[in-house]
């Protein structure tokens, strides 16, 4: 099966690229210009203690083996014990990282086949009022940063103008996010409008392109019903490229949880990072870049693997 | 004659295709694309519809089916197929119509087959829309049939390929396939053969006259090409700026044009078989909104009088079933220059020369041991067909590409490969000038500018360069005023003009001309060949020609090398070779070239 | 007669030199919409210090207090002018993306440019290590840096032009590989120009459209960007009025004083979609730009 050699493959450059991110990212997070074990201990500390703390946490060992031995325990499920907590990192950040994956999911749930929807239908009404409007609504909501669009959210629904809904979620780490459901509405809805008007915007371009294709019109002259041309000579065409869009917002939205989490008090990685860049916590910022990068990887695996899947042409070049 | 033939034909006989008075708008300003379009394609008969790009022609094929593209609009006239108004169809009406009783060809099968879907889902639902024979059993009876009529196989491993699996010929045979597959009244052929090599212009050429006689479709035939026309057609039409200018039998249009821009077009088209070289003609045909009131060629034209001018001559009847929209219409043919010209060739004294020269890609080898010499004075054309590697030897020569060994001398200088490592007199030593003038031309640049260039590079005063660039832009038959103006002022021709000027302005010994007419219009191109000889003429240019286009090479060239799979299978004088080739691949390419000559001979 | 000796003949109509993007975008009306929020918003951040009745950080009243006598909006949580905190709230921001913007564009450009001309192995290496960089959520990598130094001014610039400069690299070099395949470029080539004159000179000018929109899509998103690590406490000076910051500091009393939330959230809305708009009028105009070449 030449399609299962194609995921290896790229499963496999993408691993690397993973292991290239990991040493970027320890790299960069040793440049950190504290000393880690003062920081837990405070400045009180006695020598001792401070020297007892770093051989504790191997600081003391060269670079590279401090890198394997991150690496090592990566590999087998072990990410080190914060420095802040002093908890360890798969304890006190994966409950986290389960939250935000479900909202990260909800997002693109919700708002990948609106905007796919929008962005087709746009195209059919080419320069039509609903193109127009909905062109003008997405690109007025795509010009915000996510805070703004979910700050005037807030004030529009859950404070100065109504009061559906809670202006922040009460949700408790460790129990699951589904359990203050109220409270996902708005940080789901600022990440879909933040992203929807991208995507909505790339499949109106597609459809349109492909609505001018010389195909389109050559289904059209051989006497198919409108039907089948736009969902059997159009539609497929057209959402090829939209792979990659989504898989782009997807990865931008694993940022833009960072803002809406600390803006509705979500309970995810995102306020986590906040916390931990504060705090200096490097194991913890240490492992959810690792998890960030590692989303960006997968999914961008996964549209490619959808591009290949939906062309032909590159289908059949697989060897 | 079975069966369905004769179905075929009594379908024919109900009507062909008759437009009458068709007029299309630009839906956004009202002016006109085409109108006064009057047309009758009897059933069994080709029509061919010429004229240069931008006349129409595709806006009056597409209306037969009842199409316009978007932003026109389709607003007076009636088209009647087999005897069906199609512009006073609903839209399921139009839908039976289309790919029904009236199919379309389009020019471009790469672009008009669906990437996404297999060939044989593509073939099927066209005799699906139209419940074809009415069971599924018959459908597939005739799709194998209509496979076998243009000569594909018909199993079902070809019919699962994408159309990216099959060849340029190959797709326009699927291409023909849809069209005929339920039978149509009524063809329109949109330039179907245009990008393809010429030996697969005639099969396809072969294909579309076996099936339009054998069926009694009436078919319009739309395309550039006379000699094609000629060849394939039994009526034509032409066209000038939305308007039909003259319409006749093949003979009569091409041995007695009526209309001066019939002649013009006549004596612009190179011809295997000719014996007399070609007239050019400056200046472009007006766009919609610009077209004048009166006749829209008086502009260019030298017969032109007051009453031209006032307005669109009314058709005057020249002989049995051929009529000119001309005051002037007469038969009669510009008298042409004999063939080649004088030579200004000086044998002996070689300008270039390409010994043992093999080029590859990415270490696949496409030129092989190519060697050739050229005279001062002489015009050397290099021909083939698309892969032949004549380009990639053209790209050698100029230091553009890299890949190659072998030695290329320039007077006593042998060159290094890459443009960038030869001296700056032999990069200006060897100028050349690409296919599309489009693309040559930096837009945001003046053409003065552009010219400029290589004499700032040479070092030359500012002073000696302005005049120089004067001097230059009136060489190419254009005016100094030029050099002010940006690249998308001007017309094709126009810019091809300013890319040679770029050429000339260090005075080069050698020119490579790399398909520098392939981009334009017939009559543009004749002023361009035209352009060239004067300058051989006056300046003692070397230049090397590179062309697909095998007729043309009579016309401009001294000598010819052929080339084949990047080998030269032959090699002489232009003369000889085109009149008596000795090597089967230049006989067989020679015989495949449609010619109006031999068509009326 | 050959055609070198006829008198040329010139274009019945001679045609006009197409419009510069400029004057293509200006004509439609979400183009003007935009630059008037722009101006506006750009004004009151420039302006605002000066014409501010408090200083920034002045203590005036009670905190998180509507109706306060001698302020036109009330005070904020810490009991600061509000309107006086906005005036002073814009400039900071706007300078940052201004020249973080234009340092990342002009990285992004380069690097964009030099990889569609040189192709092969030097356009994977540069596009490949962008790459990584787009790895990173623009937002996190910003935090990371700005964790590891300190929240200064020249840093938070620096993390957004890293940030921008992957993506508008991409952007330029999609724009100028359509640009290097014109045989003008090669035709540069064969008369032996200097490769950065060949960037400069041939590409560059091919390039502007595409360089204007992404400059202004780029001007967005760092506007929204440095606003955004703003709100999340970020910025060089704590203290120092900011409209990122403003929300974070008062949104927790916004049924109180819903201005000192409203205002700082509303001039940061109105002035990324100024700018927007803005960039989609030019792009429409590129649109239409590139489409008449591809017609002729």
């Amino acid at each position: 099966m030449p399609i299962v050699k194609f995921v290896a493959r790229r499963s496999l450059y993408g691993l690397v690229s993973l292991v290239v991110v990991s040493l970027l990212i320890f790299l960069v997070t040793q440049a950190f210009p504290s000393d880690p074990a003062e920081r837990i201990l405070g400045r009180e500390a006695t020598p001792e203690s401070l020297e007892a703390l770093r051989e504790q946490f191997g600081l003391n060992d060269p670079l590279h083996e401090q890198y394997l031995g991150w690496l090592g325990g990566i590999l087998t499920g072990d990410f080190g014990t914060s420095y802040a907590t002093q908890v360890r990192v798969s304890e006190y950040i994966g409950p986290r990282v389960g939250n935000s994956l479900f909202l990260l999911l909800l997002g693109a749930v919700a708002s990948i086949p609106v905007s796919i929807a929008i962005g087709a239908y746009a195209a059919l009404r080419r320069d039509r009022a609903f193109d127009t409007g909905s062109s003008l609504v997405s690109l007025v909501l795509a010009a915000m940063p996510e805070f703004v669009v979910g700050t005037l959210l807030v004030v529009l629904l859950a404070t100065n103008v109504a009061q559906w809904l809670p202006a922040v979620t009460y949700l408790e780490v460790g129990s699951p996010p589904w359990s203050d459901w109220p409270g996902l509405v708005l940080p789901v809805a600022t990440l879909v409008i933040s992203v929807a008007p991208y995507v909505a915007r790339v499949m109106r371009a597609s459809m349109i392109e492909v609505l001018e294709s010389d195909y389109v019109e050559m289904a059209r002259l051989k006497g198919m019903p409108e039907r089948v041309v736009l969902w059997r000579h159009g539609f497929p065409n057209a959402v090829g490229p939209i792979f990659q869009v989504v898989a782009l917002n997807l990865a931008y939205l694993a940022g833009g949880v960072v803002v809406v989490e600390r803006l509705f008090n979500f309970p995810g990685i995102g306020s986590a990072i906040a916390d931990s860049v504060v705090a200096r916590d490097l194991p913890v910022i240490q492992f959810l870049a690792l998890i960030i990068a590692a989303v960006y990887v997968l999914t961008n695996l996964l549209a490619d693997l959808g591009t290949v899947l939906v062309t032909p042409r590159l289908r059949t070049r697989l060897r | 004659m079975s069966a369905t033939s004769t179905e075929g034909r009594r379908d024919g006989v109900a009507g062909g295709l008759v437009i009458e008075g068709l007029r299309v708008d630009v839906e956004a300003t009202g002016h006109d694309v085409v109108d006064e379009v009057s047309l009758a394609v009897p059933a069994g008969r080709v029509l061919g519809l010429v004229g240069e790009s931008g006349s129409g022609k595709t806006t009056v094929g597409l209306a037969v089916l009842g199409h316009a593209r978007r932003g026109v609009r389709i607003v007076g006239g009636t088209v009647r197929c087999a005897g069906i108004d199609v512009l006073g169809l609903d839209d399921a009406g139009r839908r039976s119509l289309r790919g029904g009783r009236v199919s379309y060809v389009p020019q471009d099968p790469a672009s008009a087959l669906n990437p996404a879907l297999r060939i044989g889902v593509q073939l099927r639902e066209v005799l699906e829309a139209h419940d074809f024979g009415g069971s599924s059993a018959a459908r597939e009876a005739r799709l194998a049939e209509m496979m076998a009529e243009v000569l594909l196989p018909g199993d079902a491993g070809y019919l699962a390929r994408y159309p990216h699996q099959l060849s340029g010929g190959q797709q326009q045979r699927v291409g023909l396939a849809m069209a005929f597959a339920c039978r149509p009244s009524v063809l329109v052929l949109d330039e179907p053969t245009t990008g393809l090599d010429v030996s697969t212009q005639a099969h396809v050429l072969a294909t579309v006259r076996d099936l339009t006689r054998r069926h009694g479709v009436a078919a319009l035939y739309i395309t550039h090409d006379l000699a094609v026309v000629a060849d394939l057609a039994d009526d034509v039409a032409v066209m000038y700026a939305g308007r039909i200018v003259e319409r006749g039998t093949v003979r009569e249009i091409f041995a007695a044009p009526a209309h001066p821009y019939t002649r013009h077009l006549v004596a612009a088209a190179p011809d295997i078989a000719g014996r007399e070289g070609l007239v050019g003609l400056v200046g472009r045909a007006p766009a919609p909104g610009r077209r004048p009131a009166g006749c829209a060629f008086a502009p260019r034209c030298t017969l032109a009088t007051d009453a031209c001018r006032a307005a669109f001559p009314a058709a005057v009847r020249v002989a049995e079933g051929h009529e000119a929209r001309c005051v002037h219409a007469r038969p009669a043919t510009l008298s042409r220059p004999p063939l080649g010209g004088a030579s200004a060739r000086e044998e002996g004294n070689v300008t270039l020369r390409v010994e043992g020269l093999s080029a590859s890609y990415t270490g696949v080898r496409v030129v092989h041991d190519v060697s050739f010499d050229v005279s001062r004075g002489e015009c050397l054309a290099i021909v083939g067909e698309s892969g032949s590697g004549k380009t990639t030897v053209s790209r050698c020569i100029g230091g553009l590409h890299k890949e190659w060994v072998g030695t290329v001398t320039l007077g006593w200088a042998v060159l290094a490969r890459d443009a960038r490592a030869r001296a700056l007199q032999q990069r200006l030593g060897i100028q050349y000038v690409f296919q599309n003038p489009y693309g040559s031309l930096n837009p945001r640049r003046t053409v003065g500018a552009t010219i400029r260039r290589p004499l700032v590079l040479a070092g030359v005063d500012d002073a000696t360069a302005d005049r120089t660039v004067a001097e230059t832009l009136e060489r190419v038959a254009l005016t100094a005023s030029y050099a002010n103006r940006y690249p998308d002022q001007l017309s094709g021709g126009e810019r091809q003009r300013v890319a040679i000027a770029r050429a000339l302005a260090h005075r080069p010994d050698v020119l490579v001309c790399d398909e520098i007419t392939s981009a334009l219009d017939v009559v543009v191109q004749a002023a361009i060949v035209e352009l060239l000889a004067s300058l051989r003429r006056d300046l003692g240019l070397s230049m090397l020609f590179v062309t697909h286009n095998l007729p043309l090479v009579r016309s401009i060239a001294d000598s010819v090398v052929v080339m084949s799979e990047g080998r030269i299978v032959e090699r002489g004088s232009a003369a000889s070779v085109i009149d008596a080739p000795r090597e089967d691949y230049t006989r067989r390419l020679i015989a495949d070239t449609p010619s109006i000559v031999r068509a009326l001979a | 007669m050959s055609a070198a000796a006829t008198p040329a003949v010139t274009t019945a109509a001679m045609d006009e030199h197409r419009p510069s993007i400029w004057r293509a975008a200006l004509r439609m009306g979400r183009t003007r919409v935009g630059i008037v929020l722009t101006l506006l918003l750009a004004g009151v951040a420039l302006v605002g210090p000066y014409v501010a009745p408090f200083g920034p950080t002045d203590f005036v009243d009670m905190p998180s207090t509507r109706d306060v006598p001698g302020t036109l909006l009330g005070t904020d949580y810490f009991g600061q002018d509000v309107w006086s905190r906005f005036l002073h709230g814009g400039r900071q921001i706007l300078l940052l993306a201004l020249v973080a913007t234009a340092l990342g564009l002009v990285l992004g450009a380069s690097l964009g440019m030099y990889a569609a001309y040189r192709r092969g192995r030097a356009d994977e290496a540069i596009m490949r290590s962008l790459d990584v960089i787009l790895s990173f959520p623009q937002v996190l990598l910003s935090l990371v840096v700005i964790a590891m130094f300190g929240p200064s001014s020249w840093l938070i610039v620096l993390t957004v032009a890293l940030s921008t400069t992957p993506r508008a690299a991409r952007i330029i070099r999609g724009a100028a590989i359509s640009v290097v395949e014109r045989d003008f470029v090669l035709a540069a080539d064969a008369l032996g120009e200097s490769r950065p004159r060949i960037v400069v000179a041939e590409i560059l000018p091919n390039v502007t459209a595409a360089l204007l929109v992404e400059a202004n899509l780029r001007l967005t998103y760092a506007i929204g960007l440095i606003a955004s690590l703003a709100f999340l406490g970020f910025t060089p000076n704590p203290n120092a009025a900011n409209w990122g910051l403003m929300v974070q500091e008062n949104r927790l009393s916004l049924a109180e004083q819903p201005w000192g939330t409203l205002l700082p959230t509303l001039a940061i809305a109105l002035l990324t979609i100024g700018t927007g708009l803005i960039g989609d009028g030019l792009s429409r105009a590129a649109a239409g730009i590139d489409r008449g070449r591809a017609q002729d």
